[in-house]
């Protein structure tokens, strides 16, 4: 065992550091510190997509002939712990690179990805991904947004749920149920659309942690031309799965104060028979984390060193927002109780830590949610890791229209 | 063996939970949260001032109802339920409870009717900072009957007309009552966690002052006054974690995924069942709570810490887990889940954390079992 990087990759990492430095500091020079999700701080985001695009450090893992860098796995995530390691990295590109233009690529004729592949790649253009729907959460399958074909062209109505970033993004992929006469799963359709179109509107969700960093997207007889679909009809869900399965893989730490927060937080406060931090319960929890912390950062190591062999990586990567939310719910509350009353208090300028801890209390119930519950990441570790049976299906075989539904 | 509410304390409760329904329903509680500038629904207040909820358990000689403990609890039960957004605890289990136990004839006199009558909201301001409050961090202090200090927070404390302030005098500690309405006091409004409920900084700056009860027992009696109030907030922590075992339930059994209702899976009826179990616990431990809060009973502490640590449980956990059930839904802010969510942290922070409660309990538990 090893934690150094082979000779190769210390190569490249070095050679990313190099551009890193001299680049990362002009970019800071020239657009200086910027509030997130303000037109400013997209400008800079797309400015700095253009200059890694240009030096082969957007979409490392693309051909270099459609505007990637040509290289592996490993040399993606080295870059990508270099540019977090340099204070830099937007998020904005991360859904539309990682998940909708590969699919654009995977389906789309040859006119359409010569379009769009290298506008995103460069930035230019940002994508969102439209799946979720308010009766398809867990079940993205029971999507009900219509999509109907009127000539040449499909006329789509319905609504779309928890869209990151689509009152920013140019251009979307949707999936839409095109033949509600057929099980849930086969009547599925996917289009590319434009999120500029009048028929679109966005409405930003008001979250319970108070932020509004998501959108409810409204079709009102939105036309898109045939030739926007990606795939077959019918073939959508085979095609959302080609979106899903190149999600990149999380190789980041999780949001949110850790271990190290807590234990400085409980240095500096009283408990109830003394220092804080020699609370024995405390001391306790403080241990629990650490592992689980630490299991989780080996566990990508472990990630990291498949891919640095050529591997996929195994299916133990789904361990970490199963640990990483609770812990922060947990560990947050910990933290504001341990505040004592004073923990009510949610003002920066009065919080210790600035408040993160009731920022986190806050935004940990919406992490135990997205991208995938508790419970449906459970079930996935129960059935396609350990190869137990599933629960018994009765939406497999009934046609959409006549499956039973709720709110 | 006679262990519930007697037919007499369900029918109040019954009208208590009638008299919200109509008085207390989200809207009331939302008009608060989505509004910085209000603290608490004061046509609520007083219409539970009418109820004459204020004075349920202050004797008749000084303006209130007379009713027992149990009667409290019964409509700290139903407040809970709606999380209604009214300074109840602060007024009730702070200051008209500590003064009826610790008060001269005249304090109450003075006191309690104006509580009783819905004209004097209270406070309890005890802390100081981050962390547990104790002899060694006091730093409040009361020189010739004036008090100078900072209390930070205080719920309630931006719209209390009456303070209780832990602070030193002479180097012993003391719980003083004092007027909110006079020079020398300022108050600014704090965010918290709980928008539904009023927070705030206090800064005294030479504030006439009257000590509640004798000089240096100021620790002793405060948490004498906590005792008894974490009984009554484990009542509301109890409804709130009933209701939102309700609301997780009756959306399990209206949202389907994969063609049917989530409430027949495991994952989720665990949950539910989980809620069940932790909200019955903290019932059993309230209802004792309650019995020994009305008896005055030498059981009281034990029973109090074991009442608060039982009910923070279960109102945080059902609390998180209503969200988790209704997926995506309940971290919005339109839904209701999160105003429990909020609420949870209010009452397990408000009378000190559940983990001083469980430290408080083992210490009462080997004080007894030492004998």
């Amino acid at each position: 065992m090893d934690f150094n990087d082979s000779p190769e990759e210390a190569a490249y990492r070095e050679k990313a550091r190099t551009w890193l430095a001299q680049n990362a500091a002009a970019h800071r020079a020239k657009w200086g510190e910027l509030k997130p999700n303000t037109p400013e701080h997209m400008a800079a985001a797309k400015d700095w997509q253009a200059a890694k695009a240009g030096a082969g450090y957007a979409c490392i893992t693309w051909p270099a002939a459609i505007g990637g860098g040509g290289g592996t796995p490993i040399q993606s995530v080295i870059f990508g712990q270099e540019e977090t390691k340099a204070g830099l990295g937007y998020g904005y590109f991360t859904i539309g690179l990682g998940m909708c233009v590969p699919t654009v690529m995977a389906f789309a004729d040859s006119d359409t990805k010569k379009r769009f592949v290298s506008p995103a790649v460069k930035g230019e253009e940002i994508w969102c991904q439209l799946f979720s729907e308010p009766a398809g959460g867990s079940d993205v399958a029971a999507l009900r947004t219509r999509a109907v074909r009127d000539g040449d062209d499909w006329v789509i109505n319905g609504q779309k749920v928890w869209t990151t970033g689509a009152h920013y993004c140019d251009y979307g992929i949707l999936l839409t149920r095109t033949d509600p006469d057929v099980p849930k799963h086969k009547g599925l359709t996917m289009f590319w659309i434009d999120m500029r179109d009048t028929a679109v509107e966005c409405r930003p969700i008001h979250q319970m942690s108070g932020g509004r960093e998501f959108n409810e997207v409204y079709f009102t007889d939105l036309r898109v031309k045939d030739s926007q679909r990606l795939g077959e009809v019918g073939d959508g869900w085979k095609v959302a799965l080609v979106t899903l399965m190149n999600e990149r893989l999380a190789v980041g730490g999780s949001a949110g104060p850790n271990y190290r927060e807590i234990m400085k937080l409980a240095r500096q406060l009283s408990g109830t028979t003394g220092p804080a931090l020699k609370d024995q319960a405390f001391r306790e929890k403080l241990a629990d984390w650490y592992v689980q912390s630490e299991g989780l950062k080996f566990t990508r190591f472990r990630t990291m060193t498949a891919l640095s062999r050529g591997q996929t990586p195994g299916p133990e990567s789904s361990i970490g927002k199963i640990i990483s939310a609770n812990q922060l719910q947990e560990l947050a509350n910990t933290a504001v109780e341990m505040e004592d009353q004073y923990g009510i208090l949610v003002d920066p300028d009065q919080a210790p830590a600035e408040a993160a801890f009731q920022q986190s209390l806050m935004w940990a119930p919406g992490l135990r949610i997205a991208g995938g519950t508790d419970e449906i990441l459970k079930n996935i570790i129960a059935e396609r890791v350990l190869g137990l049976p599933g629960d018994v299906r009765v939406d497999k075989d009934v046609a959409f229209k006549d499956m039973p539904t709720g709110r | 063996m006679d262990f519930d509410y007697s037919d007499d304390q369900k029918f109040l409760k019954d009208e208590a939970r009638k008299f919200l329904a109509a008085h207390c329903d989200v809207a009331v509680v939302r008009g608060v949260l989505d509004n910085a500038d209000r603290s608490f629904d004061e046509t609520l207040w007083k219409g539970v001032a009418e109820q004459g909820w204020l004075g349920a358990s202050i004797p008749e000689e000084h303006g209130g109802l007379g009713l027992g403990r149990v009667e409290l609890c019964a409509i700290a039960e139903e407040l809970g339920r709606v999380v209604a957004p009214i300074p109840f605890a602060s007024t009730v289990y702070f200051l008209a409870e500590g003064v009826l136990a610790h008060g001269t004839d005249g304090q109450r006199a003075a006191i309690l009717p104006r509580i009783a009558a819905g004209q004097l909201i209270g406070c309890l301001a005890t802390s100081e900072g981050p962390g547990v409050v104790g002899p060694a961090t006091l730093t409040t202090r009361v020189e010739g009957g004036k008090l100078f200090g900072t209390k930070i927070p205080v719920t309630d404390g931006d719209v209390a007309d009456t303070a209780l302030v832990l602070a030193s005098e002479g180097g012993r500690p003391g719980l003083y009552l004092v007027d909110l309405k006079q020079a020398g006091v300022a108050r600014e409004t704090l965010k918290s966690l709980d928008p539904t409920r009023g927070v705030a900084k206090l800064t005294f700056d030479g504030a006439v002052a009257e000590r509640l009860g004798a000089a240096g027992a100021g620790f002793d009696i405060v948490q004498a006054i906590l005792d008894r109030a974490a009984v009554l907030l484990a009542f509301e922590q109890l409804g709130g974690a009933d209701r939102c075992l309700e609301m997780a339930k009756e959306y399990a059994l209206g949202r389907y995924a994969f063609g049917r209702v989530i409430a027949g899976y495991q994952a989720i009826k665990h949950k539910l069942a989980d809620m069940y179990v932790k909200n019955e616990v903290a019932r059993s431990n309230a209802y004792y709570g309650a019995w020994a809060l009305n008896d005055d009973a030498p059981e009281l502490p034990i029973a109090a810490a074991a009442a608060r640590i039982a009910a923070s449980e279960a109102f945080w956990f059902a609390s998180k887990e209503s969200i988790q059930v209704h997926g995506g839904m309940g971290f919005t802010w339109d839904v209701d889940c999160h105003l429990y969510y909020r609420r949870s942290r209010q009452l397990s922070l408000v009378a000190g954390a559940p983990k001083v409660w469980k430290e408080r309990l083992v210490s009462q538990l080997e004080q007894k079992n030492a004998a």
